[in-house]
């Protein structure tokens, strides 16, 4: 009879360990694993992935009428909101500056920094501050979200090729994390990252995002982007190895599938079941491909996969 | 380990006749190696260099077939660990379990089997229905097979250990070659009797990998190749580690015994409908050939058909469409005149819009090398001068009475350009979003 003898996939490298929180806030630590995602056998995991959840800083004009009745009239307050988030689960908290989007509505410094200030007062969880996308307006909002949460260790994005200078630079000063995001390629990712610690900031402080694609509308170059990642990271390669943010809600719920009501195909299903689980699966699938933390945005998927990544841990 | 070309090479005849298809006994193993052919082209290999090489030419994870017609089910011949590395084949089955002692059994069954729904032009569909011997009465379960059988048309998976009870649904649905699930320690040569005597393929369930590939071994023996293989692991985390083992051992390793593809019950380690989805899905990502569901509904089988066709989608070339101008909803001259690009994705999601927006319209297809619509516009591959070139290539404005285009709202920037490419026409920025364009051809389409 032939004798199964598991072979053992001996890494050099690991995934660098990032903690988020400090100055007396709670702490979440993720990455630090010598393994591919939970092959315990393999390696050692240390850390779990996290999950986040999405708030906005005003009410979400677009948001899919699944999501706005979870949520209710919080959604009216970010402070409120995020002590809802915090008891629905939240291991830390991602503030969208959505209204100093110049199409949103092109608030300032002061907005940015006093919710900021808001959020860091209603809840102890760390924070993520995610601005408006558009370099010019991001350069002027983030270095004062930085400053409003200076030494309380926060994570900032986005940071691409055209802010990476001030980005790099408030959160040196500051103590806070990066947030590079690459358009779903190795190569970008790789580039950028020798960007941010070419301008001095530590290895431990950028958690990448790599783009993500929501099931049924690109998740497969995300998972492979994120698997080739990971294998180079763990292959020795530091400057890929930086744990993984992925921002699943967003991307889960602007779908189709997850957004609209009326005249759709019978065989699509019940739309409120249909949307939880497209943001799921996008979720577990993620995952698998090397996902450090994931950013949410309902209050059942942040129930199911938190538990599913418990039973993950082992 | 897989044999490499040169290693295989020392095996051959040497003698470079060609009668492999192939210039010179190198070549034939260069393409062994890659199991790009099969070792049985060569007439001259010996019986000894033949056991020798067996390993090497046998796919890794054996190709085996469920059922019988246009909807069997096909899985295995994996070639990989990571769909990156070439591609994942076979797109692992998605199957419901219905039991004896259920009276809404055949319901349920039908319900399942007639499911489909379309995306990006496929029509993806449930497998199979796998009937389990629950009441333990050996005529209800041959009942039930027979049934399932008459009302469907999908592959079976007949579950039960008691050979009696497999015996008497073999009998009523064994031609459609039905799954018998499973072979065990305990009752695996009678179990192996009735896959022979069925020519059906049988699934061996073992507790631990080495329980699983000593039945196989002892199958295999017996001459019953055709094999699925399903360790007993139920949750998240023994199941990721048993299934990548499997898949790692059988491909790195050749380990035959572990070469098949792999069954999973994720309803049986869940607590809820969207804990068994995750698990499915997880099964999809990570390695399962046949994933047996105990739950069905649309609201969760469309999204997990979904996840298999992207897991299982070649990454060497995104699913396209002919450059070209479609016509949605019998257009005239005058109707609503679109662009996009040629990633199918991208097409399918503003025809469906279109086509369900009431207004007739023509969607100007690009060649985007397959690309979305953002992602071509960053890459230069969407840009005013295309757009402009396939207006005329396809004789927009011989076709049509008026010169207004509606660009995609994610690329807006285009506008400018476009007016100087098409001076004569009148250039539109329509929504970011396919699904808002109804309203927006509404407000802004006279
Ligand atoms: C998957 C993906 C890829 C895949 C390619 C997938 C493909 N076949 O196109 C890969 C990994 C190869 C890739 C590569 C690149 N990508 Co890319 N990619 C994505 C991703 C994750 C999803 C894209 C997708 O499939 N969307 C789904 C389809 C259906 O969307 P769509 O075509 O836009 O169609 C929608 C609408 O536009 C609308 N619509 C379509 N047609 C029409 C027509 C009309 C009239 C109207 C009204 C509406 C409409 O309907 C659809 C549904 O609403 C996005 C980010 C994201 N999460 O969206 C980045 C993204 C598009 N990529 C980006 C970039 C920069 C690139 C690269 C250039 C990076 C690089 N420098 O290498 C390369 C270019 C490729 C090359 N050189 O060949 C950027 C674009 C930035 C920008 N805004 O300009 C994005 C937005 C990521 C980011 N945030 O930076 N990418
Ligand atoms: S048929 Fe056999 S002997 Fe002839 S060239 Fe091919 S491999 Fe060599």
């Amino acid at each position: 009879m032939p004798s199964v003898e598991i072979p053992l996939e001996k890494w050099t490298g690991q995934v660098h360990q990032v903690t988020l929180g400090a100055g007396g806030r709670k702490t979440v630590t993720v990455g630090g694993e010598n393994t591919l995602p939970y092959l315990h056998f393999d390696g050692t995991i240390p850390n779990k992935t996290a999950v986040a959840i999405e708030i906005q800083d005003i009410a979400p004009a677009d948001w899919s009428p699944t999501l706005l009745k979870a949520w209710g009239d919080v959604v009216n307050d970010p402070a409120t909101w995020a002590k809802k988030a915090v008891e629905y689960g939240a291991e830390a908290i991602l503030l969208n500056l959505k209204s100093a989007h110049p199409d949103e509505g092109n608030t300032g410094i002061a907005e940015a920094k006093a919710v900021t200030d808001k959020i860091l007062s209603a809840v102890d969880v760390p924070l993520i501050v995610i601005g408006t996308g558009v370099a010019d307006k991001d350069n002027e909002i983030l270095p004062a979200v930085s400053e409003a949460a200076r030494g309380q260790r926060i994570a900032i994005g986005n940071c691409e090729e055209k802010n990476y200078r001030t980005v790099v630079a408030v959160c040196i000063a500051d103590g806070h994390i990066a947030i590079p995001s690459s358009p779903v390629d190795l190569n970008l990712a790789k580039q950028l990252n020798i960007l941010l610690t070419d301008a001095g900031l530590p290895i431990d402080a950028i958690l990448m995002d790599p783009t993500t694609g929501a099931l049924g509308y690109g998740l497969e170059y995300t998972y492979s982007v994120m698997e080739r990642l990971r294998m180079a990271g763990l292959g020795g390669d530091k400057l890929t190895a930086m744990p993984i943010i992925n921002n699943v809600g967003e991307d889960a719920w602007k779908q189709k599938e997850a957004k609209v009501a009326q005249g759709l195909p019978e065989s699509w299903g019940d739309m409120e079941t249909r949307g939880i689980i497209w943001e799921e699966q996008t979720a577990i699938s993620l995952m698998q491909a090397g996902s450090n933390l994931v950013v949410l945005r309902h209050p059942q998927s942040v129930a199911k996969v938190g538990a599913a990544i418990t039973k993950l841990m082992g | 380990m897989a044999l490499t070309g040169v290693q295989i090479y020392k095996f051959l005849p040497k003698t470079n006749c060609k009668e492999c298809g192939f210039p010179t006994c190198l070549s034939f193993a260069m393409k062994l190696a890659q199991r790009a052919t099969e070792l049985g082209a060569c007439p001259y290999v010996s019986d000894e260099a033949k056991s020798n090489l067996e390993a090497a030419s046998r796919p890794p994870v054996r190709l085996v077939t469920v059922g019988v017609g246009e909807k069997k089910i096909e899985v295995g011949n994996e070639v990989v660990l990571f769909r990156h590395e070439k591609t994942f084949v076979h797109p692992a089955g998605l199957v419901l379990r219905v039991k004896d002692s259920d009276a809404d059994a055949v319901a349920k069954a039908k319900e399942a089997a007639a499911y489909s729904v379309e995306r990006v032009g496929i029509n993806m569909y449930l497998d199979g229905i796998a009937i389990e011997n629950d009441s333990k009465d050996a005529a209800k379960f041959a009942k039930l097979a027979a049934d399932v059988k008459a009302a469907t048309d999908v592959a079976l998976i007949l579950m039960s250990s008691d050979t009696a009870a497999m015996k008497a649904a073999l009998e009523k649905v064994g031609e459609d070659k039905p799954l018998i699930y499973a072979a065990t320690a305990d009752n695996a040569d009678a179990m192996i009797e009735l896959a022979k005597k069925y020519s059906c393929p049988l699934a061996v369930y073992g507790n631990g990998l080495q329980e699983v590939a000593d039945l196989t071994e002892q199958a295999a023996k017996a001459g019953v190749e055709d094999l699925v293989i399903d360790p007993a692991t139920r949750g998240y985390a023994d199941s990721l580690d048993a299934l990548t083992q499997i898949r790692r051992l059988a491909i790195k390793k050749s380990f035959v015994a572990l070469g098949y593809p792999v069954i999973t019950f994720p309803g049986e380690g869940a607590e809820s409908i969207d804990d068994e989805a995750m698990l499915a899905g997880m099964h999809i990502a990570k390695y399962a050939s046949i994933i047996v569901l105990d739950n069905f509904s649309p609201a969760v089988a469309y999204p997990l058909l979904t996840a298999r066709l992207n897991i299982y989608t070649d990454p060497q070339k995104p699913i396209q469409m002919a450059a070209g101008v479609y016509p949605l909803g019998d257009p005239k001259a005058d109707s609503v005149l679109c662009v996009t690009t040629n990633f199918s994705l991208t097409y399918f999601s503003i025809a469906g819009e279109l086509e369900n927006s009431g207004y007739p319209s023509h969607l100007l297809v690009c060649d985007t090398e397959g690309l979305s619509v953002l992602t071509a516009w960053a890459a230069g591959k969407f840009d005013a001068e295309k757009i402009a070139k396939a207006v005329k290539e396809f004789k927009l404005p011989d076709t049509l009475s008026h010169k207004k285009i509606i660009l995609p709202g994610g690329v807006a920037v285009l506008k400018g350009d476009l007016e100087d490419e098409l001076p004569d026409w009148e250039i539109l920025v329509g929504p970011r979003e396919a699904m808002a364009i109804g309203s927006y051809l509404k407000q802004n389409w006279s």
